[in-house]
């Protein structure tokens, strides 16, 4: 009998291993620790988990009562402090899809004349490896001072996280198209505009598109702390909300959907990638 | 004039040994060198004095040992390099630039990986037209194709073609601009020696039907007297100079396979190879007497014993 392909045996494993992980983590919370005799009045202060063993910590059939009540009814608004899981991931996602667009209008013609000019990546490099390393969020006051809005600065912070990975590997792109393609346009006299579209970014756009990769994945990151600064909506706002609560049951939920947001985002920029790489 | 008559060494009817007059040069490279900055302030001087004229229609071979510049010569006739002194001369007109009147054939073939067969010859006809229609520029395109023998490879991606139909492409597109002069920088050094073979008869053809005026850089001696009208002899470098220019003695219509057949075939070839060998570096060191940098001697070799054997077997 020939043995079952290399992905079958993979999916076999990892649903082994959920399964492993659910069983023990619903063993883990379910109530085997002893519970003592106590006065009932003190018993009603100390609440269920010391009266009737349950553990504070939900088990995986209260996540998925959770999660099922979520998918029945995603998009409900009953007030600032309660909105749907939908709503909130959909505020998220507009944020990071506005910074992210325009860190996208803004760091690829910059990393194009980076690249290009010799002059001004020198001129340009001190600004860049000074500004990169700096977190994010530590924009975020001087974004909500000089904005005075805590949806745009949130908007800003994305926009500033994901600028740097665009533009270094829009310049490296760039700077790294092969001088062979380049003199065949010269010999073709290719004008400047003509030639940087039809030479220069389809060289540099697999780099490019790698750049973006990486972004979206660090704005994605950041959105959520800058969320639960910024407060209002969103995943991030959702999640500190539900700490405050102490509703680890949506706590959990939300981590989940911030993971397939986050893995979508990241498979459909691969997809991108994938349509402009050449083989050589 | 019959085979075995040994070849006169100067034609009788001009003054000066081949030299060429004025109203013949298509091209004229006059006195052009390139130098390099070295460490201490110095320069290093590639060649200089470099002089050359071609006449239109010609098939030009630059031969010499890595290092001589030919490359550079060749960038500086395809306008993608400047001389640091001298002017290069083509129809009429100083070089200053690139120009779609003369194409290049990259060594390395340089199509763009990113689009197809037909793509790329028809990047190249649409940036020569830029007016033209795109059904125009893709009958064009589609026609080059046709001429090196690609037709119904046109949408196959150049990763799905082998090392020869890459630089079958890469002559497409040299082609379909129509270009008055190809440059070739030695375009079949990367190939197999049975692909070489089929591209310079392609090559061959190609030229002699279109009466292509060809500059070409090889390493390839063969090649060279399979191809060219006259060979241009480049002393090794730094201080390069044309050592001599060989005048091709075999007939115009020549076959790849009866080459070591033909009378003045071993001659020429061993000459080349004398030169390759030591000639290349003595010359530079020493040059003879009456050696004039703006007029190189031109070669007309007489036959060998070598020659004579072979022509009284064929």
């Amino acid at each position: 009998m020939p043995s079952p392909s290399l992905n079958l045996r993979a999916a076999i494993v990892s649903l082994g291993l959920l399964a492993l992980f659910l069983l023990a983590w619903h063993i883990a919370v379910s109530g085997l620790t002893k519970t003592e005799a106590m006065d009932p009045e003190y018993a009603a202060l100390m609440g269920a988990s010391a009266t009737t063993g349950k553990s504070a910590m939900p088990g995986p059939l209260d996540v998925a009562a959770t999660i099922w009540g979520h998918l029945k009814d995603p998009f409900y608004d009953r007030g600032p402090n309660d909105k749907g899981l939908g709503i909130q991931i959909a505020y998220s996602i507009g944020r990071v899809a506005l910074g992210y667009g325009l860190a996208v209008l803004v760091a690829i013609p910059i990393g194009f004349v980076i690249g290009m000019s010799p002059l001004m990546s020198k001129a340009l490099d001190p600004y860049i490896q000074l500004l990169k390393p700096v977190s994010p969020l530590a924009w975020m006051p001087l974004a909500l001072f000089t904005i005075k809005d805590s949806g745009l600065s949130a908007i800003f912070v994305i926009f500033i996280c994901s600028l740097w990975p665009m533009l270094i590997n829009t310049a490296f792109g760039v700077s790294g198209t092969r001088k062979e393609w380049l003199n065949v346009a010269r010999t073709l006299e290719v004008g400047p505009l003509r030639r940087a579209f039809t030479v220069i970014l389809p060289a540099a756009a697999p780099t490019i598109l790698t750049g973006m990769r990486i972004s979206i994945g660090i704005a994605w990151l950041v959105i959520v702390a800058a969320e639960m600064l910024v407060g209002g909506t969103g995943i991030g706002y959702f999640v500190w909300n539900e700490w405050n609560n102490l509703s680890i049951t949506n706590v959990i939920t939300s981590i989940l959907l911030i993971g397939v947001v986050g893995m979508v985002l990241d498979q459909l920029l691969a997809r991108a990638q994938r349509l402009v790489t050449f083989p050589e | 004039m019959n085979a075995l008559t040994p070849f006169t060494p100067a034609a009788s009817d001009s003054p000066e040994p081949g030299r060429m007059s004025p109203s013949e040069r298509f091209l004229s490279i006059e006195g052009i060198a390139r130098r390099y900055p070295a460490p201490g302030g110095k320069a290093t001087t590639v060649f200089e004095n470099l002089w050359l004229p071609m006449r239109r229609g010609e098939f030009v071979c630059m031969i010499g040992h890595s290092g001589c510049g030919k490359t550079t010569v060749l960038n500086i006739l395809a306008g993608l390099e400047a001389p640091s002194e001298g002017v290069v001369i083509a129809d009429g007109k100083a070089i200053e630039g690139p120009s779609l009147d003369r194409a290049v054939i990259f060594q390395g073939h340089a199509l763009l990986p990113w689009r197809s067969v037909l793509g790329n010859v028809a990047y190249a006809v649409s940036s020569r037209w830029p007016k033209a229609g795109r059904a125009e520029v893709e009958a064009r395109a589609a026609e080059a194709i046709a001429t090196v023998g690609l037709a119904g490879s046109e949408h196959k991606r150049p990763a799905e073609l082998s090392g020869g139909m890459k630089q079958r492409v890469g002559i497409a597109r040299a082609l379909s601009i129509a270009p008055k002069m190809l440059l070739m920088d030695e375009p079949f050094s990367a190939l197999d020696a049975l692909t070489r073979g089929t591209l310079q008869d392609e090559v061959r053809r190609i030229c002699l039907e279109t009466g292509q005026t060809v500059f070409m850089i090889t390493h390839d001696v063969d090649e060279s007297i399979y191809l060219a009208d006259r060979i241009v002899l480049m002393t090794n470098g730094p201080q390069a100079k044309v050592a001599e220019i060989v005048e091709n003695p075999l007939p115009k219509v020549r076959s790849r396979t009866g080459l070591h057949r033909q009378p003045g075939y071993y001659a020429l070839r061993n000459h080349l190879i004398d030169f390759l060998v030591s000639r290349s570096k003595t010359l530079r060191d020493e040059s003879p007497p009456g050696y004039d940098q703006r007029h190189p001697p031109v070669v007309r070799l007489t036959l060998t014993e070598a020659d004579e054997a072979a022509a009284a077997l064929g």
